[in-house]
C-alpha cells in the first residue's frame, strides 16, 4: 500500500514535469503544424543556463531559473526566426528536417561550450516528508511536491492565458485555421514567435527541474530522452491540445513509474511505449484529440 | 518513348552507374590510389549499408507516402538475428566459408525483420501522418530496449544455443560462450561482409525497389499515397499495398543490418534508437524525397562527410548540422527556390534564343 502510495506520488510528480514539456510540444504543433524536435534541446539549454548562474557565479537559484527563462525565450524566438520561419509553407518533412538540424546544432555546440562531463546541481531542495500508514511509511521529497504545485500552477496560468487574453485567443485562432485568421487581421507571424517564446521559457522550467528536483545528470543529450517521451504524452493526450497534453504528460509519467516499481525497471521505456500504441491504435488522434476531417 | 522503356533506362542506368562506382573504388583500392584513404576504405561496407536503409526507407516514406521514424529497430533486428545465426555457424557448427556463413546469416535477417515489419506494420499503418510517425517511433524505442535485455550463448562444441531476457535483477547465467551480452551488445561475431558482398547487396536493393516502383503494385502504391480515397474507390486495397511497401522496406532494413552487424567487431543495441532512424530520414529528405538516386548520394557523402571533416576535429558535429540547416533553407525557402527559377530561367531563355526555339513557361 504504502509503496503504491509512494509510486502514485513520484508518478504524478514526474508526470506534471512531462506535462510541461509535453505543452511546448503541443502548442507549437498547433499553431505551427511543426514537430519542434529541437524542444528537448532547448530543456537542455535551459539546464545549463540554471547550471551556470547558479553554482559558477552564485545567483540565488529563483533568480537563475528566471534569467534561464529569460535566455530560453530568446533562444527559442532566435531558433523559430532563423530556421523555422523562412519554411513557412514548405513541405512538412522540410521543416522536421530543419528541426533535427537545429537540434543537433545545439547539442554539439553545448557539447563544445561546457563538454561532456555530467553535472548536477539542486533547487527546491527542502528534504523529506514522511509519511506513515498504520506500520508501514514512504518518504516523498517536498522538493517533488512544490514541482508538481509550480507545474499545475503553470497550467493553470496557461489554460487562462489561451481561453481569456487577446494572444491567447489570436493563438487558437491561428491553430483553428491559419488563413482565415489572418484574413481575421491577426498577425500570423507574431503569434508564432509569441508560441515558440511561451514553448520554451516552459522549457527552461522543465530543464531545471529535470537537473534540479529529479537528479538527472546534466549533459548536452539530457534533452533528448524526456524530450521524447514529453512528445509521446503529447501525442498521448491527442497533439495541438493543451489540456490533452496536461493529461497525457501526468499518465505516461503514471504508467512509467508504476511500471518500473511494480513489473519491470529494465522494460519500464517498453511497456510505455507499448501503452502509447495500444491507445492511439484503440483512437488514432489521442485521448482529447479532435477527429481529422477529410475533404474529397 | 513509352513509359515503360523510359522506366526500364532509369533501372539501368541507376544500376550501371552503381556498377561503375563500385569499379572506380576497387581500382582505387587495388591501384593504392592517394584519394582511397585507410579510413575510406573501412568505411564502404558501411555506406553500402546505409545506401540500403535509405534507399528502403525512401521506399516507405517517398513512394508509400509514410513517415516512419522506426527503420533502424528493423535494421537492429536484421543485425542481431544476422549475429546470432553467423556465430553460431562459426563457433558452433564450425562452418568454414564466410561467404556461406554470410549469406544463411542474411537470409535470416531478412525473414525476422521483414516478419517484424508485417507484425508492426498492421497496427501501425491504420493511422496517418505524426501519429503513424511516433508509433513506429515507439515501436523502434521498443526493439531497443528489448534487444537490450537480451542474452544469447552457444555451446562450441554441441553447437545449441541459449537465449534469455532479463527481466528484474540479476543476470541470466546461462552455459556456453557469450555472443549477445545484454547492454554490453555483441561481441566477437564473425566478421563476414566484404565491399563485394555490400556492393551485390545494394545492386539487390535497387533491383527490388526500382522494380516494386515500375510495376503494377508500384502503380497502386503511388496512387495511395497521392489520394488514399480515390484509390480506395478504384477498387485498390489499401492495406495490402500499404503493407507491402512497409515489410519489403523492413525486410531490406534487416538486410542492411545484416551488412553492418557482420562488419563490426562489437555492437549495441542502444546504436539502433530513434537517433539513428533519424539520421537515415535525413539522407532520404536531403536527397530528395522519392529519388532513389537522391538517398544513393547523399547516404554516401553524408557517411562519408564527418570523416572528411576531421580536419575541424570537435567541430566537425557542428559544421554538418549547421550544413543541414542551411541545404534545407536553400533548398526549401521559396525566396532562394524563386532565385534559383529566375536565374535558370534566364539561362534557359538565352539557349532558346540563341537555337530560335521558343517554350512555354508556367
Amino acid at each position: 500500500m504504502a509503496q503504491f502510495l509512494e509510486a502514485l506520488v513520484n508518478g504524478i510528480s514526474l508526470g506534471s514535469l512531462y506535462a510541461i514539456i509535453a505543452l511546448g510540444y503541443s502548442m507549437v504543433y498547433g499553431i505551427a503544424k511543426m514537430l519542434n524536435f529541437a524542444h528537448g534541446d532547448v530543456i537542455m539549454v535551459g539546464g545549463f543556463a540554471v547550471f551556470i548562474l547558479m553554482v559558477s557565479n552564485g545567483w540565488q537559484p529563483l533568480l537563475a531559473v528566471i534569467a534561464a527563462m529569460f535566455i530560453c525565450t530568446v533562444l527559442g524566438m532566435l531558433i523559430e526566426r532563423l530556421a523555422y520561419k523562412p519554411l513557412r509553407g514548405a513541405p512538412s518533412l522540410a521543416v522536421l528536417i530543419t528541426a533535427i538540424g537545429v537540434s543537433y546544432f545545439l547539442q554539439n555546440a553545448a557539447q563544445l561550450l561546457w563538454g561532456a562531463n555530467p553535472k548536477f546541481f539542486t533547487i527546491l531542495d527542502y528534504g523529506n516528508l514522511t509519511v506513515h500508514i498504520g506500520d508501514s511509511q514512504f518518504n516523498i521529497s517536498i522538493g517533488k511536491l512544490l514541482s508538481v504545485a509550480v507545474s499545475v500552477a503553470i497550467m493553470v496560468g496557461l489554460s487562462l492565458f489561451t481561453g481569456k487574453t487577446r494572444i491567447g485567443k489570436s493563438m487558437r485562432a491561428v491553430s483553428e485555421d491559419r488563413g482565415a485568421a489572418q484574413l481575421m487581421g491577426i498577425n500570423v507571424n507574431a503569434t508564432i514567435a509569441i508560441t515558440f517564446a511561451i514553448g520554451s521559457a516552459l522549457a527552461a522550467v522543465a530543464g531545471a527541474m529535470l537537473v534540479g528536483v529529479y537528479g538527472v545528470q546534466l549533459s548536452p543529450t539530457t534533452g533528448a530522452m524526456p524530450g521524447i517521451k514529453a512528445f509521446t504524452a503529447a501525442v498521448f493526450g491527442g497533439i495541438g491540445s493543451i489540456p490533452g497534453a496536461m493529461i497525457g504528460g501526468i499518465l505516461i509519467g503514471l504508467i512509467e513509474i508504476l511500471v518500473g516499481t511494480f513489473v519491470s525497471t529494465d522494460l519500464k521505456d517498453a511497456l510505455t511505449f507499448a501503452v502509447l500504441i495500444v491507445m492511439l491504435v484503440a483512437k488514432p488522434t489521442g485521448l482529447l484529440g479532435k477527429p481529422m476531417r477529410e475533404k474529397v | 518513348m513509352s513509359t515503360k522503356t523510359k522506366n526500364m533506362l532509369t533501372t539501368l542506368l541507376t544500376l550501371g552507374m552503381t556498377a561503375l562506382a563500385f569499379l572506380l573504388c576497387q581500382l582505387a583500392i587495388v591501384n593504392d590510389w592517394s584519394w582511397m584513404t585507410s579510413t575510406l576504405k573501412g568505411q564502404l561496407v558501411n555506406i553500402c549499408a546505409w545506401i540500403i536503409m535509405a534507399v528502403s526507407l525512401n521506399l516507405v516514406v517517398g513512394i508509400s507516402g509514410e513517415l516512419s521514424l522506426g527503420h533502424a529497430g528493423f535494421m537492429s533486428l536484421g543485425a542481431f538475428s544476422a549475429i546470432i545465426v553467423g556465430s553460431w555457424l562459426k563457433r558452433g557448427m564450425g562452418m568454414e566459408s564466410g561467404e556461406l556463413r554470410f549469406v544463411i546469416a542474411a537470409l535470416s535477417a531478412v525473414l525476422v525483420a521483414g516478419i517484424g515489419g508485417f507484425l508492426i506494420g498492421i497496427p501501425v499503418l491504420r493511422l496517418k501522418g505524426d501519429y503513424l510517425a511516433i508509433v513506429t517511433l515507439a515501436f523502434g524505442q521498443i526493439i531497443s530496449n528489448v534487444l537490450r535485455l537480451l542474452y544469447v550463448t552457444v555451446d562450441t562444441d554441441t553447437g545449441s544455443l541459449a537465449m534469455a531476457l532479463k527481466i528484474g535483477s540479476g543476470t541470466p547465467k546461462l552455459p556456453g560462450k557469450d555472443i549477445i551480452k545484454g547492454a554490453q551488445g555483441a561481441s566477437r561475431m564473425p566478421q563476414d561482409a566484404t565491399f563485394v558482398i555490400g556492393f551485390i547487396l545494394v545492386m539487390l536493393t535497387l533491383l527490388i525497389v526500382l522494380n516494386l516502383n515500375n510495376s503494377r503494385s508500384g502503380r497502386a502504391i503511388r496512387a495511395i499515397r497521392d489520394n488514399r480515397i480515390a484509390a480506395e474507390a478504384m477498387g485498390l486495397r489499401v492495406t495490402k499495398y500499404k503493407l507491402m511497401a512497409f515489410v519489403t522496406g523492413s525486410a531490406l532494413a534487416g538486410l542492411a543490418g545484416a551488412l553492418y552487424g557482420l562488419n563490426q567487431s562489437s555492437l549495441q543495441a542502444t546504436f539502433f534508437e530513434y537517433n539513428k532512424s533519424i539520421e537515415v530520414l535525413v539522407y532520404v529528405v536531403l536527397g530528395g524525397i522519392g529519388n532513389i538516386w537522391g538517398s544513393i548520394i547523399s547516404a554516401t557523402t553524408l557517411t562519408i562527410l564527418p570523416e572528411m571533416l576531421r580536419s575541424f576535429s570537435e567541430y566537425r558535429m557542428l559544421i554538418y548540422a549547421i550544413v543541414l540547416i542551411l541545404v534545407m533553407l536553400a533548398t526549401n525557402n521559396p525566396v532562394i527556390k524563386g532565385w534559383f527559377r529566375m536565374v535558370s530561367g534566364r539561362i534557359s531563355d538565352r539557349r532558346n534564343r540563341k537555337t530560335g526555339k521558343k517554350e512555354a513557361r508556367p
